[in-house]
């Protein structure tokens, strides 16, 4: 585990850059942390999928995969890749500062 | 960056349940990743991407040691059916989609759904035959065309 300084805050975070305390977030980090991934700026629909991401950590301790984020988010499938072209369940969760989701499917 | 995989073509050859399911996991995980993915089905993987036929995809219930059944068994009429239905059950209970819904997704991450021209002609089929997130009939060249700088993955 290493500190990182994102949006001017000193954060702990994962090898791969994700936080490991999702409390830590706010959302300043969110619009620095998807400038790093090249998603700049963070519109209304990126907004809508990060909320939901939260929400569902919230409610059950694990983020949801592009495929139940396609059925229950409001976002469809393509448009999620849209907004999250490298992968939108994994950036979507990073962004979110929430963990990895680890389904296959 | 050397250590990542940017990249993959998979190849589907077989048109049983357990022969194509693991294509299509491999390649919707790959686009969930955010790499790129290419799938080519070629010969009997071709039933996949039919229109009438990949609602119908079964379990093979004979020469399948991993059903732990006897091949005598396997060969009554409507074993494969049983098998299938039960391992129907089995993936719904586990949220894993079945064939049509999960060829759509994977139309919509993106990825570049192909069919083989030599299997197509050898079936007599045209791009008619096909679900519609089939993008082109293409030929084993064009496939290592599609599939250059990136990992190729035979099942």
């Amino acid at each position: 585990m290493t500190v990182d300084t994102i949006a001017g805050i000193p954060v702990d975070v994962n090898e791969e850059g994700f936080l490991t305390d999702a409390s830590e977030w706010n959302e300043d980090i969110a619009v620095d942390l998807a400038r790093r991934e090249g998603i700049d700026p963070l519109t209304d629909r990126h907004w809508e999928v990060l909320r939901f991401m939260r929400a569902e950590y919230e409610a059950k301790g694990t983020g949801p995969t592009v495929r139940i984020l396609g059925k229950t988010s409001g976002v469809p499938v393509k448009e999620l890749y849209q907004l999250f072209p490298k992968g939108p369940a994994k950036l979507a969760a990073k962004i979110a500062g929430i963990p990895k989701p680890r389904g296959c499917i | 960056m050397g250590d990542t995989i940017e990249k993959v073509s998979i190849i589907i050859s077989k048109g049983s349940l357990e022969g194509i399911y693991p294509g299509l996991i491999m390649a919707n995980g790959a686009r969930a990743e955010g790499i790129e993915a290419n799938l080519f089905f070629t010969f009997f993987g071709l039933d996949a991407i039919h229109a009438k036929r990949l609602e119908h995809i079964k379990v093979a219930s004979v020469g399948n040691p991993g059903m732990h059944m006897a091949s005598l068994i396997g060969v009554l009429p409507g074993m494969s059916a049983i098998a299938t239905h039960m391992m129907e059950k089995k993936m719904e209970a586990f949220d894993i989609p079945g064939i049509p819904e999960f060829m759509e997704l994977i139309g919509d991450t993106g990825a570049g759904i192909y069919a083989c021209k030599a299997s197509v002609d050898l079936f007599g089929f045209t791009k008619d035959d096909f679900i519609p997130q089939v993008e082109d009939i293409i030929t084993v060249g064009e496939f290592y065309e599609k599939a250059a700088g990136g990992q190729i993955i035979f099942t």
